[in-house]
């Protein structure tokens, strides 16, 4: 069986970004980069499904400037076998990225295709599921559990009001929550290994997929700044201002 | 044109998130109509109908969609979508599910959580954790948009829509095996006006007591940060933050959390920020408007005994 993991390069989960002063977008020049922290928590989990047997070869795929090899090759170094690079330096909305990943999947046959349940810079949480609908698979979004039994896949989803758990016919779609595992380290071996691991490089026009604008982006600004509060030096002074001055309890 | 709202519920009672969502349809202007796809729903289709500024409500009520699975409400969705230029559902794990599908068959962008409604094609959405806002206008023929509850009030619930039904039975292939949902009768972390939540300060699950006992008193909900949910002092549905549930109550009581980025995307709108950490660099000061540097295990029982 085939895994497929599209992943993304997004600015590292510890460092937080700022607006351009032009307010055309945030300023993302020398930042830290990273591999989305729910695709790292996706690779994982395809890893292991290789690891115990259950899983052939695991693909990952990425969208975007030359520069998201160097998530492919993180991916890699955690244990996907080969990585694809669909390269375009335009800023695609997650439809348009869905639609360059059905191209993919027509040509890879996966069975299971994994995702981050979220980007953590756009915060979108919309691109397993648009393909999903491109490709009419089954889908389980939010996933805290994954069991796969032949030709079917049973997912525990976190929810809103606790855990639902679903069942499937593959392939489907699965997009993965933070408790689903806990990604390991890359090895250094294993980071000098994923050096020689396959990456091809495939052109957005190579694809053929026609692709269009959805939205234009008109401005983006900073979030209004809560005023600076004070330090209270007892319990009972926290409670005379909750009562008193914010009249909240 | 109309637009379609896609209603929360549990086939008995509709969510609050739904009311929310029609507020921002009303925003947008034009004829709101409200989806109840679900099964033996009658009581959540009422609740549907007395919502203010709702016109009509479309009841697709069959056992194919009793458990609302993405897979084919969003078909649904898509069938009766000719007649509307807008379709809305809360940014819930409901409507994050189902609403993207029916973007990618509309052949049409989804906009995410969005927090102000400027005209009828553009609206005001957080990116990264909050930290940016962007303003979108949408070149699409129809709007599909996932809207954040904690931006917008609730509409009354003074209404009379006229009810509709559907016949339109879809199947999925997928099944719903189970479902374990959190029993409380503390106030749902989305309509609560205060919040009373909890970190990796709080060192145990046991340790929650003292802030259970603090939300009994002060009649409010209990929260918690990602690392008091991983390291499994409560349950993953208390999770506030950029991936859990984002809130904005009157008053959000932060113990033993230290704000990171991901946990103040999902409470720092709050009206009145209480931080309490021995911490005094802990960055949740920063966003509170009242601080104390204190041990939780003394300040906490203090507090509730003056409460
Ligand atoms: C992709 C991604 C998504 C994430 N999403 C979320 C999210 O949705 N929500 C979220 O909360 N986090 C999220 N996180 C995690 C986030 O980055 C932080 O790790 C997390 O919020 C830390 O939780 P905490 O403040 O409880 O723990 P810590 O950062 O460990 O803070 C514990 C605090 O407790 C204080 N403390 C300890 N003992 C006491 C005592 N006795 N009395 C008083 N104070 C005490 C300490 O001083 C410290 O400030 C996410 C991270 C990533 C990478």
């Amino acid at each position: 069986m085939k895994v497929l993991v599209p992943v993304k390069r997004v600015v590292d989960a510890n460092v937080k970004v700022r607006v351009k002063a032009d307010n055309t977008n945030v300023d993302t020049t020398n930042l830290k980069m990273a591999l989305n922290p729910f695709c790292e928590i996706a690779v994982e989990e395809a890893v292991r499904l290789k690891e115990a047997g259950i899983a052939a070869e695991v693909v990952v795929v990425s969208v975007g400037a030359k520069a998201v090899q160097e998530q492919l090759r993180t991916a890699m170094a955690l244990g996907a076998d080969r990585a694809i690079h669909i390269e375009t330096d335009e800023d695609l909305v997650p439809l348009s990225i869905a639609k360059l990943l059905k191209a993919v999947q027509e040509k890879e046959q996966a069975q299971l295709i994994l995702f981050g349940k979220q980007s953590i810079d756009g915060d979108n949480n919309q691109t397993g599921q648009m393909l999903a609908a491109l490709t009419d698979m089954p889908q389980a979004t939010f996933a805290s559990e994954v069991k796969l039994d032949g030709d079917k896949a049973t997912v525990t989803r976190e929810i809103d009001g606790g855990l639902q758990t679903l069942s499937m016919p593959l392939p489907a779609i699965v997009t993965v929550d933070l408790r689903l595992n806990e990604p390991r380290y890359a090895s250094l071996p294993n980071i000098m290994k994923a050096k020689r691991k396959p990456l091809e490089t495939i052109a957005v026009a190579d694809l053929g997929v026609s692709l269009k604008a959805h939205q234009t982006v008109l401005k983006v600004t900073p979030p209004v700044d809560r005023k600076a509060g004070i330090l209270v030096s007892s319990v009972e002074e926290l409670v005379e201002k909750l009562k008193n001055e914010a009249k909240v309890i | 044109m109309a637009i379609l709202v896609l209603a929360e519920h549990d086939n008995v009672s509709l969510k609050t998130d739904t009311a929310k969502v029609v507020s921002a349809a009303t925003a947008i202007g034009g004829d709101v109509h409200v989806l109840v796809a679900g099964h033996d729903c009658a009581a959540a289709v009422t609740a549907a109908q007395s919502l203010a500024g709702v016109s009509k409500v479309l009841v697709a009520d069959s056992a194919e969609y009793s458990a609302q699975l993405a897979e084919n409400v969003s078909k649904l969705v898509v069938e009766l979508a000719a007649d509307y230029e807008h379709v809305l559902a809360a940014a819930t794990s409901v409507g994050k599910d189902t609403l993207p599908r029916v973007a990618a068959l509309l052949d049409v962008s989804q906009i995410s959580e969005v927090i102000e409604v400027l005209s009828s094609d553009t609206f005001v959405r957080p990116i990264y954790a909050g930290n940016a806002l962007a303003t979108v206008q949408s070149l699409d023929a129809k709007k599909v948009m996932t809207v954040r509850s904690s931006a917008f009030d609730a509409a009354a619930s003074t209404g009379s829509a006229e009810a509709v039904n559907l016949t339109l039975s879809i199947a999925a292939r997928t099944d719903f095996v189970s479902q374990a949902l959190t029993e409380s009768a503390r106030p749902e972390l989305g309509n609560a006006g205060i919040i009373v939540s909890g970190g990796r300060g709080m060192g145990s699950g046991e340790n929650f007591a003292i802030l259970e006992q603090l939300a009994d008193k002060l009649g409010a909900a209990v929260g918690a940060s990602r690392a008091a949910v991983d390291a499994g002092f409560v349950p993953n549905d208390l999770q506030v933050g950029q991936t859990g549930k984002i809130v904005a109550p009157d008053l959000y009581i932060a113990v033993g959390i230290s704000g990171a980025i991901q946990h103040l995307a999902g409470m720092k709108d709050s009206k009145v920020i209480v931080a309490i950490n021995k911490d005094p660099e802990a960055p949740i000061f920063q966003v509170a408007d009242y601080g104390l540097v204190a041990d939780l295990f003394e300040a906490v029982p203090a507090l509730n005994g003056l409460v």
